[in-house]
């Protein structure tokens, strides 16, 4: 599996999502910076983690505008796999690719600590390594992750199972305890129709190494170089 | 005009009102003199007044700081530059240093911790290190005074967004409550970065006609005189100080540090220093006289962020994310290339000369021409008068009247301000960017791997403010041994430290005083555990109306694993493990917390530093763990023994049955006393022969406490304290207080 790592100024997490991508599929990702038009054949596109022009304007705002997203958008609507950590979730769904938006978190503070997601599908490229309804641990690090979109649109996502994680206890409950940010519905990840774009605010990158007090995030790199070899 | 013609007619301009309010004495006004020839002109005035400056100069604590040791074989860098540097082997190198942010952060918590935080960051990669790590150490007023709230939420806000903006883990801290802090808050910010050993960029400006380039923000009429600010007391009308704050932007440094070290990897800076405390005046000043060089500097070519900046302004301004860079000629045009790529300002701005002096040129006008010798070693130094404090007696054990419940003293202790759980703080800051945080807050030492490695860099901050207040020279020599200790308990070679020296005002001699018995007590206890001091910050006047802190003196401790594999945490792992002190039990109380939470009194002397003990009891320690004996390991300090276990049943979500014990000593003294040298560990019963031995070889005292399993902490007598008690406990008291404002 090819992949490249997209970096924008303020980019941050740009080597985490490398060295997760290459411990999976054994070789080094291409990085391409925000300034170049072009993007490698890839068989997947990283948005990684950060603060993409400082979050300034609005988190994910301006770096959906750079020239390299123009190319990006192409290769994603042609069918290229998409997936979006954090930062590259915020961008996203400012570049349209994905419904929705990330507004600040309930608590109005940054929060980073693990937390326990359920899987919703496994029938996803991204996490066909993962059971149904299995609970996972990732990361979370971020301060604007209260997903939020209008009632249709909550609507169509549920509707189509188009909901990737959900924030729950660690029994797999979705309650509002376990909804660190305030986020709809306990939305942490979502696909776009195809299933082939996916934004998530947790980061599996983070959790994909055993001396990282856990290894949850590595089956979703494995996934997909199971589905996209 | 000649510049001592324009410096003539502006004589009259300067009053000794002025010259009061650039904070110079008159004496050192006819000092300025005596070594300028003449009068100066206002911009010079500005430049003396900030070069001289406590901040700048430390002209108080120079003759003191001579006696700190700073040498050892791991030593590669120590103070002197931006940061210092120790050897990690393999050609690798760790470059780290601890700054002050304490009058700024009072004023304006949220840009003052932040500006603090982008500083330290600074010095650390102007080194050409990658900052792997930032810590910080936090000291607030009472938790019912008016402000702590407000400073709290914003200091942990503005440290948070400018680490996590830049990527940077900030993976612990420590953070005191303390009335005497009320109107002075310490604000300690420490990053530790990874450098090759043989890529170590320093800021000796060598050569002469090489071009002098500034990159960065551009310049603003922020920050003016903050040296000056951080070199003078507090009063009410500080807040109106506001101005001299700066503003920071962790996007545009963000920016700065990809472009150094890119820059860095090529051979085009011949030296580097970064504009902190005074600016474009500093950091040409020492840039300029490390090297043995003069500099010429044409203000109309600093990018400038408004209209109709004065040189006095842009001399003094201290807007940050900025950087001065002595350039190979010839390398201009790379150089500028990378900076473009990052959307950052890059000006060559003047040149170094064979002159030996500072010329500074704004609109063809002459506004600085002085002596560099003057500026960088003619500033006066005080050997300021001191009285030492007189020791304050042992308080025996049996006069603290002992608690109605051991186990409800410590579920007391354990959910107050001093030791409830800081995760409130810590969860605000990202701990895991980098991917490389192998130990998070909340133990004894944070340790990051070295990135590709199985190599891991232990981090500690600490100092126990209630010690020191008592007894400068014992606290400060705690100070260094317990953060030894925390880095020895996650089983890391402790290297070396960086210091920042809180104190009051040194023109009163008691606190001359203070700040030279600390001196003696941190030599002391660096020098019997080979523990060098290699980078630091001086931060004096941390006064409010005549009031002055607790001598605080911050050590930042760092240490090398050779294999994170050999890593102790305080988390208790399984059921049936031995748990174990290791260590001489005096039943100190002296000082406690016990004794200042539990029986309401603050008294007596902080508990004794034996260093002989310390350095035994430690490599036994660092020993059990490398030949992996132990299951969990935990230094004793704050609240004391029960309290270490505590913390280790928490992490490890486990109980522990307690023996019960007699003896001499009171048995509140034995759980709640702060006597140093002392480990918690934890074992299977298989290594328990292995671990007797080895203690009795190294002469260290062991008694076998208890063993892990169930839910609950059992002592004999005493009715069992859940877990989940005590969790509420631990955990409830921060978040509440911040969320009842």
């Amino acid at each position: 599996m090819k992949a490249s790592v997209i970096v924008f100024p303020g980019s941050n997490c740009d080597r985490d999502a490398a060295v997760a991508l290459e411990a999976a599929t054994g070789q080094p990702p291409a990085m391409v910076w925000h300034g170049d038009s072009a993007i490698p054949a890839s068989d997947l596109i990283v948005l990684p983690g950060g603060f993409s022009y400082g979050d300034y304007l609005r988190s994910g705002a301006m770096a959906a505008h750079s020239p390299v997203m123009r190319e990006v958008v192409a290769r994603a609507r042609a069918g290229t796999p998409v997936l979006g950590i954090c930062n590259g979730f915020q961008v996203l769904t400012e570049a349209g690719l994905l419904p929705g938006v990330l507004m600040r978190n309930a608590t109005l503070k940054f929060i980073c600590r693990d937390v326990t997601l359920r899987v919703e599908r496994s029938d996803s490229i991204f996490t066909r390594r993962y059971t149904a309804g299995e609970v996972v641990c990732f990361a979370i690090a971020h301060k604007d992750g209260s997903y939020f979109a209008d009632a249709a649109t909550l609507g169509r996502l549920e509707g189509e199972g188009l909901v990737a994680f959900r924030y729950c206890d660690a029994q797999g409950s979705v309650t509002p305890e376990a909804n660190p940010n305030g986020s709809a519905h306990n939305i942490a990840g979502i696909y776009n129709e195809t299933g082939r774009v996916l934004g998530l605010m947790p980061h599996p990158e983070r959790l994909a190494d055993p001396a990282l007090s856990g290894t949850d995030g590595a089956k979703m790199f494995l996934s997909l170089v199971e589905a996209l070899h | 005009m000649s510049i001592a013609a324009r410096a003539a007619r502006a004589a009259d301009s300067i009053t000794p009102e002025l010259v009061a309010e650039h904070g110079l004495s008159p004496e050192e006004y006819e000092l300025l003199v005596g070594s300028l020839g003449r009068e100066p002109s206002l911009t010079e005035l500005g430049i003396f007044s900030v070069m001289w400056s406590e901040h700048c100069s430390y002209k108080s604590s120079k003759v003191w700081l001579k006696k700190l040791p700073t040498e050892g074989p791991q030593v590669i860098q120590g103070p002197g530059e931006n940061a210092g540097v120790v050897d990690i082997g393999d050609g690798q190198a760790t470059a780290f240093k601890m700054e002050s942010h304490n009058h700024p952060s009072f004023i304006e918590p949220y840009q003052g911790a932040a500006t603090g935080v982008g500083g330290i960051m600074r010095d650390v990669f102007t080194m050409g290190a990658r900052p792997i790590a930032n810590m910080n150490a936090l000291r607030f007023g009472a938790p019912d005074h008016a402000k702590t709230r407000h400073l709290l939420a914003g200091v942990v806000s503005g440290i948070g967004d400018y680490g996590n903006c830049m990527g940077v883990p900030t993976v612990g801290g420590e953070t005191n409550f303390d009335p005497r802090y009320n109107d002075n808050i310490l604000v300690n910010a420490m990053t530790v970065g990874l450098v090759d050993a043989n890529r170590i960029f320093k800021s000796a400006a060598k050569g002469v006609g090489h071009p002098v380039v500034y990159v960065g923000s551009k310049t603003g009429r922020d920050g003016i005189h903050g040296a000056t600010m951080a070199s003078a007391e507090f009063d009410e009308a500080s807040e109106e100080k506001r101005p001299t704050v700066q503003v920071g932007d962790p996007f545009t440094e963000k920016l700065l540090l990809e472009a150094c070290l890119e820059l860095m990897a090529e051979d085009a800076i011949v030296g580097i220093q970064d504009m902190g405390a005074a600016g474009l005046t500093s950091s040409s000043v020492e840039m300029a006289d490390k090297g043995g060089v003069g500099i010429e500097l044409e203000l109309d070519r600093v990018p400038t962020r408004e209209e109709g900046m004065t040189a006095y302004e842009m001399m003094l301004s201290e807007s940050q994310e900025r950087m001065l860079m002595v350039l190979q000629p010839g390398s201009e045009k790379a150089a500028e290339r990378v900076f473009r790529k990052w959307e950052l300002d890059f000006s060559i701005i003047g040149y170094t000369t064979d002159t030996g002096h500072l010329v500074v040129r704004h609109r063809g006008i002459v506004e600085a021409d002085i002596p560099l010798a003057a500026l960088a070693h003619a500033a006066p130094v005080y050997e300021r008068p001191y009285t030492k404090r007189e020791p304050q007696p042992i308080v025996a054990p049996e006069d603290v009247p002992a608690p109605n419940s051991l186990l409800g003293a410590l579920e007391y202790l354990m959910g107050s301000p001093h030791l409830c759980s800081r995760s409130w703080i810590w969860e605000q800051y990202d701990h895991m960017v980098m991917a490389d945080t192998v130990q998070r807050p909340g133990g004894d030492a944070a340790v990051v791997r070295v990135h590709g490695t199985q190599k891991g860099i232990a981090i500690s901050c600490d100092v126990t403010p209630r010690y020191c207040a008592a007894d400068p020279y014992e606290g400060a020599k705690q100070a260094v041994a317990e953060c030894w200790r925390n880095l020895t308990a996650v089983g890391a070679d402790p290297l070396a430290i960086t210091d920042c020296m809180n104190f009051g005002n040194p023109e009163r001699p008691e606190i001359m005083g203070e700040f030279a018995s600390a001196v003696e007590g941190m030599a002391e206890a660096c020098t019997a555990l080979a523990f060098p001091v290699v980078s630091g910050n001086v931060s004096l006047y941390n006064e409010t109306n005549g009031i002055a802190i607790p001598p605080t003196p911050a050590i930042g401790g760092v240490g090398l694993l050779p294999d994170i594999a050999a890593m102790a945490t305080i988390a208790l792992k399984r059921e049936g493990d031995l748990l174990m002190l290791l260590g001489a039990e005096a039943g100190h109380l002296g000082q406690s917390l016990f004794m200042e939470v539990v029986s309401g009194e603050t008294r007596g002397a902080p508990p004794p530093v034996d260093l002989d003990a310390e350095r035994r009891t430690g490599d036994l320690v660092r020993g059990l763990i490398r030949s992996l004996c132990l299951s969990a390991a935990h230094d004793v300090s704050d609240g004391g023994l029960l309290v270490a276990i505590a913390e280790m049943a928490l992490a490890g979500r486990l109980g522990v049955a307690l023996d019960s014990v007699s003896g001499p000593l009171p048995a509140h003294a034995l759980w709640f006393g702060e006597d140093q040298a002392r480990y918690v560990v934890a074992a299977s019963p298989d290594k328990a022969d292995a671990i007797h031995k080895a203690a009795a070889v190294a002469k260290v005292p062991l008694r076998l406490l208890g063993k892990v399993g169930g839910d609950a902490i059992v002592l004999a007598g005493e009715a069992p304290l859940s877990l989940a008690t005590l969790k509420a406990a631990h955990e409830h008291w921060l978040p509440r207080f911040m969320a009842h404002g």
